[in-house]
């Protein structure tokens, strides 16, 4: 998810199962406690912890994707652009 | 194993501020059991101090590199064919690595990503605790298998004190007294009599307070 950021990314969500649907029993739990840390790591490097974030839905809730995918994209869109595109530019320059 | 945990992002970019080429050192020894400097928090950290320095319009340059242990030379010297390429090393072992990298490696300054703690064990996943604190005299055998050099806060041979209650430490309400649990095995194994034969005051000498230690098996030396 690190890389991801690195390779100019603006945002990353994770779409799990639903809490106790999870076929894998506790991966979507373990899932959602190694975003947490993720989001500590962004905070960090001064990178805002809102642009990576959990969404937990079934496979077959379509409108609940393409509702979590315009949800998330709003509100990173609401950020701006990744704070290390602006220092590269500025870098650049 | 020996644990510790990884420096403050803070500290580390601070330590790392004048460079661009910095070598990321791991070890896959107890720093990786202990989730603190192993490849994969090589690999965290790296991608951390490249976003930071982005975010500031900086650039970086960092080699991850995790090698078997950073306590034998033979490992250590592993990077020989390209160290020079880099400006600095940090090193993500414990104490004893960082500083025996920098020993083989002289005119390099080696920076520690870990602050070391100590000597413990795997409770579970994700949770490590102090067992040992190497004092050089084990009397293991006369408290039930359990420490109380390392798990009593006052280091008492023939405890418990007056801050035990509830079979935890006055410390903190999290540490459990190491006398009461003593005791409890004690009892459990039929040997409670052992527990009424006063220790005699420790000879601290073998123990860190004697100055630093050496181990030597001459009958394994080469020369």
């Amino acid at each position: 998810m690190l890389k991801a950021f690195e390779s100019g990314a603006d945002g990353i969500y994770i779409a799990g199962c639903l809490e106790g649907e999870c076929h894998f029993l506790k991966g979507n739990l373990r899932a959602r406690k190694r975003m947490l840390y993720l989001r500590k790591l962004l905070a960090e490097v001064g990178i805002e912890p809102e642009r990576a974030d959990m969404y937990n839905l079934s496979s077959a809730q379509g409108q609940r994707f393409a509702a979590i995918a315009t949800e998330m994209t709003e509100k990173v869109r609401a950020l701006g652009p990744s704070p290390i595109k602006k220092g590269q530019s500025a870098f650049k320059a | 194993m020996i644990v510790g945990n990884r420096k403050s992002m803070e500290e580390i970019l601070e330590m790392v501020k004048p460079y661009k080429k910095v070598l990321l050192l791991g070890c896959r020894e107890c720093i990786t059991v202990c989730a603190a400097g192993g490849e994969r928090e090589v690999g965290v950290l790296a991608s951390e101090l490249k976003l930071s320095r982005a975010k500031d319009g900086q650039e970086i340059e960092i080699k991850e590199f995790t090698l078997e242990r950073q306590c034998d030379f033979e490992y250590i010297d592993q990077i020989k064919p390209f160290v020079d390429e880099y400006e600095v090393i940090v090193s993500m072992a414990c104490g004893a690595g960082i500083q025996y990298t920098a020993e083989r490696f002289p005119k390099k300054p080696v920076f520690p990503a870990i602050n070391t703690t100590f000597l413990g064990v795997t409770l579970e996943q994700g949770l490590w605790a102090e067992r040992c604190q190497g004092c050089g005299e084990c009397i293991l055998h006369l408290t039930g298998g359990v420490c109380p050099v390392a798990r009593c806060a006052k280091s008492l041979f023939n405890g418990p004190c007056g801050g035990s209650s509830g079979g935890k430490c006055e410390v903190s309400k999290e540490t459990d007294c190491a006398w009461q649990m003593i005791i409890d095995k004690l009892k459990g194994l039929g040997q409670l009599e052992k527990y009424e034969e006063i220790i005699g005051v420790k000879d601290w000498s073998t123990s860190r307070d004697g100055g630093p230690r050496k181990r030597v098996r001459e009958d394994l030396r080469l020369q």
